[in-house]
């Protein structure tokens, strides 16, 4: 089975992102294919290397990026919701005269049409928000 | 864009402007209608006050986004349900709700009606039949 | 098709899950997780609800989101089963499309 996964919040502040990092995983090591996990509204949120959560605590963007390595995941996290709320990779920031950018290492920006995409190529879309 | 045609199922549940998620998931459908899809889109619950009528949003200093939702039909998203027991529960009916037309190319281009009044029974059923459903 | 409903709000929060079961066709499925898991709970005011939806539809509750918040097994509706992320997994895989209630 191949399946696509939109996360709608950002890390901590719902359990979102740790339900559907948790479903990603189990998926995974049941050997089924995960074929993006694409960030929108504030999971754009998961996407910042600047966090620096309590360290007797999950860190959830490493978890999300310690998944990546292992999988080859795609995390996708879209440029318009990024843009809204400064979450931003050395070109957009480049582009939008911004001094800096924030984008962990793992995740990419690209736009809705990677959920759409995910949606017509996967088997099952699951959407985790609030 | 793609070969592969998907019902997509576009579930809208929440009021506008007191969260993004209205504003947020019109911009998903409208990126969508690119890739050709079998889109509808479904309001119910607190989703039907997206289509109220009348929003003026100079005083609470937001973008009015409402307008957009009578573009959807140059998108070619013709298929618009509005559960019938939501509207009631809301105190609401048709008459409070923007009145959303497409052009049917099929018919020579006649104005028809976006909107599908259901019931929450009916829409049920459409649910089911759909492949990709999107919650906001 | 049967379809594989999920709810992870509190129904005494808002009405997501009362929404779901509304809408939810015979044959079909419900996880409650994260917060959902609250609808699972015995004796309170939609426990009736939920359980005469389970004459028509599968209810489940994940274990991890029920024990993360002080309860277990013996505080839930009877017939509703406790199942884990794989299980939701297979839940996904098995039914043939998943709708979020949020």
């Amino acid at each position: 089975m191949k399946f696509g996964i939109q996360v709608n919040e950002g890390p901590y502040n719902h359990q979102s992102s740790d339900s559907a990092y948790r479903f990603t995983k189990a998926a995974l090591e049941k050997g089924h294919e995960i074929y993006r996990v694409f960030f929108y509204h504030d999971g754009v949120y998961n996407g910042s290397r600047l966090g620096v959560p309590p360290q007797d605590d999950r860190n959830i963007t490493e978890l999300w990026e310690a998944l990546a390595e292992e999988y080859n995941l795609d995390l996708v996290v879209c440029v318009a919701a990024a843009q809204r709320r400064g979450v931003l990779d050395e070109s957009e920031a480049n582009r939008n005269g911004k001094d800096a950018n924030n984008i962990a290492a793992k995740f990419r920006i690209s736009g809705l049409g990677q959920l759409i995409e995910a949606g017509i190529q996967s088997d099952r879309l699951i959407v985790f928000g609030d | 864009m793609s070969e592969v045609i998907k019902k997509f199922m576009y579930v809208n549940r929440k009021a506008p402007y007191g969260t993004i998620y209205a504003l947020e998931s019109l911009e998903v459908v409208l990126i969508g209608a690119a890739f050709d899809q079998d889109v509808s889109l479904a309001f119910i619950d607190d989703g039907v006050f997206q289509l109220t009528t009348g929003q003026d949003t100079k005083d609470a200093g937001m973008k009015n986004f409402s307008p957009t939702y009578s573009a959807l039909g140059d998108y070619d998203v013709t298929k618009i349900y509005v559960e019938k027991e939501s509207l009631e529960e809301r105190g609401l009916t048709l008459d409070d709700l923007q009145d959303l037309k497409y052009e049917d190319e099929d018919e020579d281009w006649a104005e028809k009606d976006s909107i599908r009044l259901v019931s929450r029974e009916e829409l049920a059923q459409v649910m089911d039949e759909q492949e990709i459903l999107l919650s906001f | 098709m049967a379809m594989l409903h999920t709810v992870n709000k509190s129904p005494f929060e808002k009405d997501s899950l009362g929404s779901c079961i509304d809408h939810a066709l015979e044959g079909s499925s419900i996880l409650l997780f994260e917060d959902g898991v609250y609808g699972a709970l015995k004796g309170t005011t939609i426990s009736g609800k939920v359980s005469q939806a389970m004459g028509d539809v599968s209810v489940f509750v994940l274990g991890s989101d029920l024990r993360a918040r002080g309860f277990s097994e013996e505080s839930i509706i009877e017939g509703i089963k406790v199942t884990d992320y794989s299980g939701f997994v297979d839940l996904a895989s098995s039914h043939d499309n998943v709708q979020s209630w949020l």
